[in-house]
């Protein structure tokens, strides 16, 4: 209970700095959007091939690009807990009875919190260009709900990286070592059927697919709602593993003082 | 009423002992002084006392609850001001209180009130709705102290209040302190290396050096216990002959140490023994540049008890 409050008020505060550079949010648009925009132009014929459960590539890869982006934002989480470890507020919090849970939670929920804001705004550009989600506003859920998960998974894995080595170098490493192989061995990008067998096995232990898998679900035609529950299962199992990894971190790091 | 007792504290880092059985009491309400170069162990001391760190071995208790059995009952009986500030640079003054306060329950009208109260009290009440991140260095360490106080703790700590403030800014901060102390019925503990501020501030102080308590009391008492006054002398380069030796074999000196041509002794009556040093030297051969004598200082005693000048014992930052 008192960890709950603690989050809420940690979370109100980081969400309040974060507001007061909303440019912030707008830079980390901009990525996905070229993506979106000029991915979804150049590979237009790509769905050609067969395999992509729409005509419209734009279609296929929007959900996907909602993912990728909290995907990419989540392996980032961790410098937020850097800099309050650098500059020593998480020292100040700890001489206090504030939660210790209330500190590693606060960090994942605010990154989950930002991806849903993201992906919200991913899926209005993406309907501007013409996408249809065809669950309509469940299937906006389904993409948000997922988005959030996929963050949450990452975000606990990234928490406990910068309690373990406490150095941004460290963090950009990681984030660069593991953001574009999940990306290419999911089906982000391409459909499942055009991948080699290998990628296809691959990707299903990917937890990028999960997300992209039960997110494209949502948007496209013919949509396999036990797939969905699936996947988000898996990507709940995720999160979960993640922050208790996050958590032990924190205690890891609260012997090393 | 004892508002911390530390028994014996150890803790190493590795192959760095960090505390050597430090031990020390401090009453309720009064402000208590832990003195020493950086590297002496009054950070790791004050960390124990705060539950961030637990000792290897010993024993401490504030304000009745043992730090490591009742840490959470220390933790709400304390307020901690670190020496790098914890501020959040990016939110106002007044938000890193409210989050302070609620972090340590109060709530609605009390939090609002005792928000306003204190940025009253520190002089911060026109900054309140500004973003840290533009203070200036004074402004951020009142607010640091603001936020250890937001639930009327019963014991302060303060590790290095006024270290990284200009000369202006120590001043200020000294008066304020002053009348923290007055104000609030607070027990302070802070740590300095500088011996003007244990002297202005501290009712009572601990000299530490290299994780041990060397000696315990009032400034006055302190100075006091060191008879007599402090002859320095400045040499000229070349003696023939030891000036500690020389020294020594007088009988109106109690003790001599020489630092490069420093030579510093203790004596019962200035006017008396200047003469007879002067010409012990002189016979010895040993030049003398300057004399001058002083009653003993914080210095003083760090030295004596020590036999380390301060200034020369400022090992790497602990």
């Amino acid at each position: 209970m008192t960890a709950a409050r603690h989050t809420w008020f940690m979370i109100v505060r980081q969400t309040r700095n974060l507001m007061r550079e909303p440019i912030w949010i707008a830079l980390l648009l901009i990525q996905p959007m070229i993506w979106l925009v000029l991915y979804g132009q150049l590979f237009k014929r790509v769905t050609h091939l067969g395999g992509f459960g729409t005509a419209s590539y734009v279609t296929f890869l929007a959900p996907a690009i909602v993912v990728m982006n909290s995907f990419f934002g989540a392996t980032w989480s961790g410098m937020g807990m850097i800099a309050d470890l650098d500059r020593k507020v998480v020292e100040r919090f700890l001489a206090t009875p504030a939660s210790r849970l209330s500190l590693v939670l606060s960090q994942i929920v605010r990154s989950a919190l930002t991806a849903a804001i993201q992906a919200v705004i991913i899926l209005l550009v993406a309907f501007a260009l013409g996408v249809h989600v065809h669950e309509g506003a469940a299937g906006w859920v389904v993409v948000v709900v997922v988005a959030m998960l996929v963050n949450m998974g990452f975000a606990g894995m990234s928490q406990g990286i910068a309690l373990l080595t406490r150095k941004e170098a460290t963090m950009i490493a990681v984030a660069n070592f593991i953001g574009l192989p999940l990306l290419f061995l999911s089906s982000t990008l391409l459909a499942t059927a055009q991948m080699p067998h290998w990628m296809r096995v691959a990707a299903r232990f990917n937890p990028v697919n999960w997300g992209v898998v039960a997110a494209r679900e949502a948007v496209l035609p013919g949509t396999d709602w036990s797939s969905i529950g699936l996947h988000v299962l898996y990507l709940v199992a995720l999160a979960v593993a993640t922050a208790a990894f996050a958590t032990w971190t924190f205690r890891a790091y609260q012997r090393t003082l | 009423m004892r508002a911390i007792v530390v028994d014996s504290l150890h803790k190493r880092y590795g192959e760095v002992v960090a505390l050597d059985g430090v031990s020390f009491t401090v009453h309720a309400g009064e402000v208590f002084g832990l003195l020493g170069p950086n590297g002496a162990g009054k950070t790791t001391t004050v960390r124990v006392l705060c539950t961030l760190t637990t000792p290897d071995a010993g024993r401490a208790e504030v304000a009745g609850h043992d730090v490591l059995r009742d840490s959470s009952a220390v933790r709400r009986a304390i307020g901690y001001v670190p020496q790098e500030s914890g501020v959040d640079q990016y939110g106002t003054g007044r938000e890193n209180l409210r989050l302070q306060g609620q972090v340590q329950g109060l709530r609605g009208a009390r939090l609002r009130r005792r928000v306003d109260e204190l940025l009253e009290l520190v002089g911060l009440s026109d900054a309140a709705d500004r973003v840290v991140r533009g203070y200036s260095g004074g402004m951020k360490r009142r607010l640091d102290i603001a936020l250890g106080l937001v639930h009327s703790p019963q014991v302060l700590f303060l590790d290095e209040p006024t270290t990284g403030l200009d000369p202006e800014a120590r001043a200020a901060m000294w008066q304020e302190l002053a009348k923290l102390a007055q104000v609030e019925t607070l027990t302070i503990l802070l740590t300095t290396h500088y011996l003007e501020e244990a002297d202005q501030l501290a009712d009572r102080l601990a000299i530490v050096s290299r994780g041990k308590v060397v000696v315990e009391g009032t400034p006055e008492e302190l100075k006091r216990r060191l008879r007599g006054e402090a002859i320095t002398l400045e040499l000229l380069d070349g003696a023939p002959a030891d000036p500690v030796r020389v020294a020594l074999s007088l009988e109106a000196v109690h003790e001599a140490t020489l630092d490069g041509r420093t030579l510093r002794t203790r004596v019962e009556s200035g006017a008396r023994a200047i003469p007879t040093l002067l010409s012990a030297l002189e016979s010895a051969g040993i030049a003398v540049e300057s004399v001058t004598s002083h009653r003993p200082s914080l210095d003083d005693v760090y030295l004596h008890y020590t036999g380390r000048e301060f200034a020369a014992d400022e090992g790497p930052a602990a």
